[in-house]
């Protein structure tokens, strides 16, 4: 694990979530999703703190945690690059696309770079079909990619 | 901000909002949802700088999405309706001094049709021009982060006529259902009814949901609404809640959809701050308030049962109905669940009056239908007509067909859930149950447009790929039928698969539909089975002859280019050569497979450069002209006569290896591949025992003849035996002799034959007759000489014809045939 454990900032910022949800009766899913928007994914032991303030078996977070796709239990890159893999972006070559960075940073899709600098990950259409093949960076959107036009739009994010 | 307290205030409101607003005045509408991908917002900051430095009186309003995405980014300019498309930063100084200052069109900015003629008006654009625009009427037009843009287009009179109008809940359920609303998620259940249902159940509180879930591939109607006209959601949510007796409802958004999370907060906030949400809405006693869920990234959870198990904070697995939802839904309660486009169009059906509404649709559905266009179709975006409309409209008409020089093959409707419908079915009218019909589903409305360069097969395993990983796992069928569906579709689209694969694969669909719980499993074997009814021969290629003839699969060919040239010519290779200036090389390795460059480099179809990667890109590489040009260059500097090709000679090539180990299948491959291409091959076969059948099927010769084989020769120790293929309709009997002259045979018995020898003199006959009835109609147009008669018939006591002929019983007088027989031999050597 890289960040073992939280300090107290990031408790107090845990607690505060949990407070939020207070009224919810069905808060796990925002709680997960507000908390990893702090450590960029979900570190066991704030997963293990939950369990125990929400009363909620770590069992049944852990199934939940592993059945959505939005959720990581490993650290991220501070970037994260999406392929579309949607059927528009896909009879439109976005597999080509996938493949150019796959060599280009050396690394699968789920999987984030030595040095921290990008993940990669493939999604299931973001609903920009007419842009494809289409690639996200973060929140930025690019469209109509090619192998070399993605290869440069990462390398922007690089020199960041 | 003003909070309303009656209706009358917001009657106020609206009207001190459009007095303020200025008809004349210029406004420039920019899409600011998906357009941002391509500038859209560095064109606005531009705009906002240039017009402020020009001092004009314009205003600038970001909207939802315009429609006309493949145009992006877009903008249209009040009061004149012009259309600006494709424009870059650089363009908004020409956009500001002429269109706004001087009041002149941009040409180079504006709409061109298909014959270069420039439109300037959206209205008369025939991508716009054919639709009907009833549920994105606001988007593109207003400002969806703005209520006052809504309020002042009409918005919340629907809620304000409800009121006013005291209208009560059994009598909105009442016009819902006139007006034959059905659920624009997919399955088309009608919306009066769900409402209905949900009301009549007892149980308190109740909850109302709207499925923002949009997980099929290839579909943006459901973000393009949220997005641009948030409000029109929360108006018909209200409405909703009013007549099935709720306070609480939720909005259950894909995350993968930020900005349309975001423009929903902002609405709902906004909505909260007039009054329009909360506690005693405008002080008519009713109550409604949205909370907003975020999708955390399961297709599963579009399905109703599964996303209100994502809301209860739970995995998204579905479970089974009944009981539904409007019976127990979330937290067990009755529970609505309607599609964000169903919603956005309730305010419509009030406003106008069911019967209106459903004069717009077909009998069994009114209204209509937002589609999503993408793919390979030249108008990519968002559209909205009529239900009904023929897919040929839609694709040809609004969507401006496949780019020129690319040939329409299908569409896929419905995403993973549906299927692809070919060419010939394009007349179909759009609607729940044509669709149904012809094997794909309405779906939530994506539409993929394919052309030859889709391979289906490849479209089959792409969309098993997505099935089997988004199964939540929870049925056996659906978690592992699917693994194996894929398999088998992967095998095929790698080059091995077997021709009993379409049977198995066709079984395991039905089994996973009829076997599985939730719509997910029941419906992801259609993109399979939709491909094999109608484009079975695209598999039947890829299984016999290893080819992929839209060149997508990558492991069935070395390049698009290769694979789609009917001689095979290796076409990267020569194409390199020229541009390392080796032209010599080049025409070698055209003449590889070809022997007229020269020729083909002129008049060839060149089917290579239809499927040229490049063409994807700008244009394809000029293959054709290429290789006219390498072969032109040889002419001009060789002096020597390219050497004539090589005359082929029979080579010999042996498979050798013990029992068992695919001998014969290497031969067919061998055998079947290379007869295509025009070469001539016999086989060999060694058996080792006597009394083999040379072309019984299943026979390893029977194997290599139906291969192509033109010679089969099977051989045991003492015997041999051959078996030519020839067209034996050039042949007569003397042209089969020769077949075999050179063995100098002394006699050549003919079973059969009798159209070729019965005039024949030359030859001797025998004739074998069941009984007297056949012997006539055989000796019929026989002529002589025959030399006897014999079969069943000679065990009778049948006399004979005439003196001369006789008839003769093998088992008892078999020596005199063979006597006659001998007599005639030594009669002919003695000649």
């Amino acid at each position: 694990m890289g960040k073992a454990m939280f300090t107290e900032k990031e408790k107090e910022e845990i607690d505060k979530i949990i407070e939020k949800y207070q009224d919810d009766p069905g808060p796990l899913i925002s709680i997960l999703q507000e908390l990893q928007s702090i450590f960029g994914y979900l570190p066991k032991e704030a997963l293990f703190y939950i369990s125990e303030k929400l009363k909620i078996p770590e069992s049944r977070i852990w199934e939940t945690v592993t059945f959505y796709t939005q959720f990581y239990l490993e650290p991220r890159g501070k970037n994260t690059i999406r392929v579309c893999l949607g059927t528009a972006c896909h009879v439109r070559g976005s597999s080509r696309v996938l493949e150019r960075l796959q060599k280009k940073l050396g690394i699968k899709p789920g999987e984030t770079t030595l040095d921290y600098t990008f993940s990669l990950e493939t999604v299931r259409c973001l609903g920009t079909c007419f842009l494809a093949p289409v690639i996200m960076i973060n929140s930025d959107y690019f469209g109509n990619m090619t192998p070399d036009k993605a290869e440069r739009a990462v390398a922007r994010y690089k020199e960041e | 901000m003003a909070k309303f307290s009656t209706f009358k205030d917001l009657d106020g409101y609206r009207q001190a909002l459009l007095e303020k607003k200025d008809p004349k005045k210029k406004r420039i509408r920019i899409c600011m949802t998906g357009c941002r991908a391509h500038g859209a917002k560095e064109i606005k900051e531009s705009l906002e700088k240039e017009i402020k430095v020009a001092k004009i009186d314009t205003e600038i309003v970001p909207t939802g999405c315009q429609g006309f995405c493949a145009r992006a980014p877009v903008l249209t300019i009040d009061p004149d309706n012009i259309f600006y498309q494709g424009m870059e930063v650089e363009d908004v100084k020409d956009i500001v001094q002429k269109t706004l200052i001087e009041g002149k069109l941009v040409e180079r900015l504006l709409y061109k049709d298909s014959k270069d003629k420039t439109i300037a008006h959206i209205d008369e654009i025939p991508f716009y021009r054919d639709q009907t625009k009833i549920v994105l009427h606001n988007c593109g037009k207003i400002n969806p982060t703005s209520i006052d843009d809504y309020i002042a287009s009409g918005g919340y009179n629907a809620l304000e006529k409800v009121f006013k109008e005291k209208i009560s809940p059994e009598k909105i359920i009442d016009e819902i259902k006139k007006s034959n609303l059905r659920g624009r998620g997919g399955a088309g259940f009608p919306t009066g009814l769900k409402w209905q249902f949900t009301k009549n159940t007892p149980n308190k509180p109740k909850y109302l949901i709207c499925n923002g879930d949009e997980g099929d591939p290839g579909a943006f109607m459901d973000r393009a609404v949220l997005e641009g006209d948030p409000h029109s959601v929360i108006e018909g949510m209200l409405i909703g809640a009013y007549a099935i007796g709720t306070e609480e409802g939720y909005i259950y958004v894909r995350a993968e959809y930020p900005i349309a999370v975001e423009h929903v907060k902002i609405a709902i906030d906004q909505a909260r701050d007039h009054g329009l949400l909360g506690k005693n809405i405008l002080n008519t006693g009713f109550s409604f308030d949205i909370k907003i869920k975020q999708g955390a990234g399961a297709f599963v959870c579009g399905e109703e049962t599964a996303l209100m198990a994502s809301i209860e904070g739970k995995r998204g697995t579905p479970r089974p109905r009944p009981p539904f939802p409007a019976q127990r839904g979330l937290w067990n309660k009755p529970t609505c669940i309607n599609n964000v486009e169903t919603f956005a169009n309730v305010s419509h059906i009030i406003l106008r009056g069911a019967e209106e509404f459903a004069k717009i649709g077909t009998e069994k559905s009114g209204g209509t239908k937002i589609f999503a266009l993408a793919g390979k179709v030249r108008n990519t975006g968002l559209i909205e007509v009529p239900i009904g409309t023929s897919l040929r409209k839609i694709i040809f008409d609004i969507g401006g067909g496949v780019v020129p020089g690319k040939e329409f093959k299908a569409v896929q409707i419905g995403g993973p859930s549906g299927g692809c419908i070919p060419e010939r079915h394009l007349n179909l009218p759009i609607d729940y149950e044509s669709l149904k019909g012809a094997g794909a589903i309405m779906g939530s409305g994506g539409m993929i447009v394919m052309d030859d360069g889709t391979c289906m097969v490849d479209i089959a395993r792409f969309f098993m790929d997505f099935a089997q990983n988004e199964s939540c796992g929870k049925c056996t069928p659906c978690r592992i039928g699917t693994k194996r569906m894929l398999e088998i579709l992967e095998g095929i689209t790698k080059g091995n698969g077997k021709i009993e694969d379409l049977q198995k694969l066709e079984e395991l669909a039905k089994v996973v539909k009829d076997s599985s719980l939730c719509g997910l499993g029941q419906t992801v074997p259609n993109p399979v089975l939709s491909t094999l009814r109608y484009f079975k021969n695209e598999y039947e290629e890829h299984i016999m002859e290893k080819h992929c003839s839209a060149a997508a699969c990558d492991a069935l060919m070395i390049a698009p280019c290769q694979s789609a040239c009917p001689a095979g010519i290796n076409v990267p290779k020569y194409v390199v050569h020229i541009a390392a200036g080796e032209y010599l090389e080049a025409v070698e390795t055209i003449r590889e497979k070809n022997p007229f460059p020269a020729i083909c480099g002129r008049i060839c179809d060149h089917p290579c450069e239809k499927k040229c990667r490049r063409g994807e890109l700008d244009e394809s590489v000029a293959i054709r002209e290429l290789k006219r040009f390498a072969a032109d260059w040889y002419f001009e500097h060789e002096t020597e006569p390219p050497q004539p090709f090589p005359k082929t000679r029979g080579q010999k090539v042996a498979v050798i290896g013990s029992k068992n180990s695919g001998k014969t299948v290497a031969i067919e491959y061998m055998t079947s591949d290379l007869s295509k291409r025009g070469f001539r091959i016999g086989s060999i076969k060694h058996v080792h025992h006597p009394n083999f059948t040379i072309d019984t099927e299943g026979r390893d010769t029977w194997k290599h003849a139906h291969a192509g084989a033109k010679v089969v020769v099977c051989v045991a120790k003492q015997e041999i035996s051959i078996i030519k293929k020839v067209d034996t309709s050039q042949y007569d009997i003397d042209r089969i002799v020769d077949q075999i002259k050179e063995e100098n045979l002394d006699v050549i018995f003919w079973e059969g034959f009798h159209s070729f020898i019965a005039k024949r003199k030359d030859v001797l006959k025998i004739i074998t007759a069941k009984n007297s009835n056949d012997l006539s109609q055989r000796m019929e147009g026989t002529s002589q000489p025959i030399i006897a008669i014999t079969g069943p018939i000679a065990q009778t006591d049948f006399e004979g014809i005439g003196e001369k002929t006789p008839v003769i019983n093998l088992e008892k007088e078999g020596e005199q045939l063979i006597q006659i027989i001998e007599g005639y031999l030594k009669k002919s050597s003695a000649q």
